[in-house]
């Protein structure tokens, strides 16, 4: 069958995509060729490149090993409050992430709520590796959780009994068919946390500093570019921070996010 | 505030915009209030002016540093600038300075957690001079992106010290105390102003200029602890 | 299956909302027994209780002597560790899995290593006709294959009670017919309890031995299909059994019935054991032997007269014993002696 959109709606999606694509071009057309690969080669654009990467590949494990059980319980059981506990899960997604840094601060930082006996123990969030993948995590996960609640939600709970009826224990149930019923959904939401993860700036800079090597991610590394000596090298950073994701995203669009 | 009053005799009342560095953001609040009702943009010097590079309203420009402001002179966006305060730097640590810091040698030493502005921003810039003049070697726990939240990782107690400026200390109240560096090592920031040249509304910048020279603009500067123009 | 006899006994109390189920039922692997009534009567849930997805809140479920549920001593076997075999409404494959691997799921949860459960999961494939779709996903299956991939997956465990959940609803008429004549056999084949529930009155006469009536959670009755059509106890179960269903054997468009009696039908392509079923409404009853001659022409003695709502049921005994649904007008002036006449057209027949 084909069917002819209504021009309306298609003037306003081409306003839309002008809205995403207009500063990308803005960034491309801004971006000083010339020296691009200098600035892309130095050392210290790749060391917070590779920090980028790793943070927030450590930020979507956290979120994935955490995230799945918190989206099945939410999904599944019935408890008073939860409601409640699922606006607690989602308000990263709404705090100015700046003030998600200054929580993280007050509960996990030197002398806070718990961070005080973390301190005692060792443990230094802070100022730390640890720290930034932490941030970026507390600001992510809902991503996932969300993404990851909703399939399970639409998951037929028949399917589950019927295997129950096959011989399998809840946690066969669980790892045999409810996960891999919801397979693509955790794909998706794993990719829009990790996405968001590597975007991320404001909590990481606030809870976790920003120091070359350990804590500076390339969000964090452009924008001191940005407010300092080489705007340049800022735009050009930003290009590579967009590519990197592009390249991932439209990688695994195929394969995954149709589950979105 | 009789002296802006006096010497703006039409026009000096009204709206102005003042980009100004995040360091005045207490002091400008806090100007004797006049005919001039000031809005106020505080951020880092430079993005400010980066900001008025890229044709933002502004009617005033207060800044930091010296450097950024000659960005603006020599692109022939603002006015001729004048000197209104100076700011020394001071080391910020935990109130009654339980780690016992003295002087920046100490800012060295390993059971102290340091925090610094990045070099990109003046108040990071000084810093470095400060500690290369002294011939200290400090590794920074973090180099934060403007002085404020350099400030505020010793108020929270992530930090041990950080290197701030005097007026910063000051502000901080109770939640700090400020150490002294000597003379021979602090490195002092100078803060011009400038009116804009693409302003509409010059006679209502220029009597805001001349409120903050004004003796009591100084008072008010001096209170939180900039060190006088001259 | 070993050989001999295997009991299920159930007690059954439980309340699921505002509704309450019990029912008291013993069945023997001798039998089909099939569960009928109404929507909302009980079907579904009494299922539920005997699979272990749904605990008792009071009686006791016992199969071959084993207590699987019983609240009063706090037994409750959980449904993984039961040896029944579950075949349920629209089938509930697994979509992640192929076909050959939904059979093989029980037994590898049930710990047999993958090489042997894939071994036995295709043996069952073979005897379902469906060895080829074997990598199938459930999605690209036909529904009578997926029924069959259904009933494979749950008797590949080797399960003591297989229990049927309206096994034959989601299909459409002509596959339906087919599916029910393979269902019949492999119903036949299995040793243990079974158990089907159904709503359609063709499935449970058909497919079932005994029958049991369940309305509002309550059963109202239960027998044999014959015994129950001859005296229905409820409005309900008037309307269930008040079809005629007969064995018979089929050869050039007639049908000889078990009975003796032979009738003509137009499905000439028919051969060898079927189910003849004519409904109450195409059956004529007349005073006097009816012109034009009908083929399927007898004369008949009335047996009872009911009145069903704004219909009157007549039973008529002969060389066929016969329901007939005729206005209470005609009731009223019917003689003791009549002809009764059946037009082929009307004369549904399927394989059995």
């Amino acid at each position: 069958m084909s069917r002819r959109p209504p021009g309306p709606v298609v003037a306003v999606a081409v306003l839309a995509v002008a809205l995403f694509a207009l500063p990308l071009a803005g960034l491309l057309w801004r971006a000083p060729w010339r020296s691009a690969w200098r600035e892309l080669s130095s050392h210290d654009a790749l060391t917070a490149l590779r920090l980028s990467l790793q943070t927030s590949v450590l930020a979507t494990a956290v979120a994935v090993l955490l995230g799945t059980p918190l989206a099945w319980v939410q999904a599944r059981v019935a408890y008073p409050g939860r409601s409640v506990v699922r606006a607690v899960t989602m308000l990263p997604m709404v705090l100015p992430p700046v003030v998600g840094g200054v929580a993280l601060l007050l509960a996990l930082g030197r002398r806070g709520l718990v961070g005080r006996y973390l301190d005692g123990a060792g443990v230094h969030l802070p100022f730390h590796l640890s720290g930034a993948v932490a941030a970026e995590a507390f600001v992510a996960m809902p991503f996932f959780v969300l993404t990851l609640e909703a399939a399970l939600r639409s998951v037929d709970p028949r399917l589950e009994e019927a295997a129950r009826t096959l011989g399998a224990g809840p946690w066969a149930v669980f790892t045999r068919v409810t996960l891999p019923l919801v397979r693509p959904s955790l794909v998706a939401g794993a990719l829009l946390c990790w996405a968001r993860a590597l975007g991320e700036f404001g909590a990481t800079i606030t809870f976790a500093g920003n120091l070359p090597g350990h804590t500076q991610t390339l969000p964090l590394f452009v924008y001191v570019k940005l407010e300092g000596s080489s705007p340049d090298a800022a735009v050009i950073l930003s290009l590579v921070l967009l590519a990197v994701s592009l390249v991932v995203l439209v990688g695994l669009r195929e394969r995954w996010l149709r589950a979105l | 505030m009789t002296a802006a009053c006096g010497s703006a005799a039409s026009g000096a009342s009204g709206p102005v915009t003042v980009f100004a560095a995040a360091s005045l953001t207490d002091v400008f609040g806090a100007l004797p209030k006049s005919d001039v009702r000031p809005t106020f943009d505080f951020a880092g010097s430079q993005a400010l002016v980066t900001q008025i590079q890229q044709g933002a309203p502004a009617d005033v420009f207060a800044s930091a540093d010296q450097k950024s402001m000659q960005k603006l002179v020599d692109a022939g966006l603002v006015e001729a600038p004048k000197v209104f305060a100076r700011n020394a730097l001071e080391i910020a640590v935990a109130p009654g300075n339980p780690k016992h810091v003295s002087g920046l040698a100490d800012l060295a030493r390993r059971d102290i957690v340091v925090v610094l502005a990045d070099s990109s921003v003046p108040a990071g810039n000084y810093a470095h001079q400060a500690l290369a003049t002294a011939g200290v070697t400090v590794h920074p726990k973090s180099l934060e992106l403007d002085v404020k939240s350099t400030l505020a990782k010793v108020t929270s107690g992530e930090a041990d010290a950080a290197i701030v400026y005097a007026t910063d200390v000051k502000a901080a109240g109770a939640k700090a105390s400020g150490v002294e560096i000597p003379t021979a090592q602090n490195v002092i920031a100078t803060y011009p102003i400038a009116v804009v040249k693409a302003t509409r509304h010059h006679a209502a910048a220029q009597a805001f200029v001349d409120a903050v020279r004004s003796s009591s603009g100084q008072r008010a500067l001096a209170d939180r602890g900039f060190l006088s123009a001259a | 299956m070993a050989a001999g006899t295997v009991t299920l006994s159930a007690d059954v109390a439980v309340q699921v909302g505002q509704f309450a189920l019990a029912v008291d039922l013993t069945v023997d692997s001798g039998d089909v027994v099939g569960i009928v009534g109404p929507n909302g009567a009980g079907k579904s849930t009494l299922l539920r209780v005997l699979a272990g997805l749904l605990a008792l809140d009071a009686g006791r479920v016992a199969l071959d002597g084993v207590v699987l549920d019983d609240p009063a001593s706090g037994v409750f076997v959980p449904p993984e560790a039961r040896p029944a075999g579950v075949v349920f409404q629209d089938y509930l494959l697994f979509p992640h899995l192929s076909a050959l691997d939904n059979v093989a799921f029980g037994c590898r949860r049930r710990g047999v290593p993958r090489r042997e459960a894939r071994r036995r999961a295709r043996e069952w494939l073979d005897r379902m006709g469906l060895a080829d779709r074997a990598a199938a996903r459930p999605a690209e299956l036909s529904g009578g294959q997926a029924q069959r991939i259904a009933l494979a997956r749950a008797l590949a465990t080797d399960p003591a009670l297989l229990l049927l959940d309206e096994p034959l609803a989601a299909l459409d008429a002509p596959t339906r017919r087919d599916v029910r004549r393979d269902l019949h056999h492999h119903l036949d084949a299995f040793h243990g309890v079974r158990l089907l529930v159904t709503h359609d009155p063709l499935d449970a006469l058909t497919l079932a031995d005994r029958i049991v009536v369940i309305e509002d959670g309550r059963v109202v009755q239960t027998g044999r299909p014959d015994e129950i059509a001859a005296q229905p106890r409820s409005a309900y179960v008037a309307e269930l059994v008040g079809t005629n269903l007969f064995r018979g054997t089929a050869a050039g468009g007639v049908v000889r019935t078990a009975s003796g009696a032979d009738l003509a039908v137009v499905d000439t392509a028919a051969v060898g054991a079927v189910f003849v079923v004519i409904p109450p409404a195409a059956v004529a009853l007349y005073r006097t032997r009816p012109d034009g001659s009908p083929r399927n022409t007898w004369p008949a003695t009335v047996a009872g007269v009911d009145r069903l709502g704004d219909r009157t049921r007549v039973r008529v005994t002969g060389p066929l014993t016969l329901v007939a649904d005729v206005t209470p007008a005609a009731a009223a002036e019917l003689p003791a002696e009549v002809w009764v006449a059946v037009k082929a057209t009307e004369i549904q027949v399927y394989p059995a």
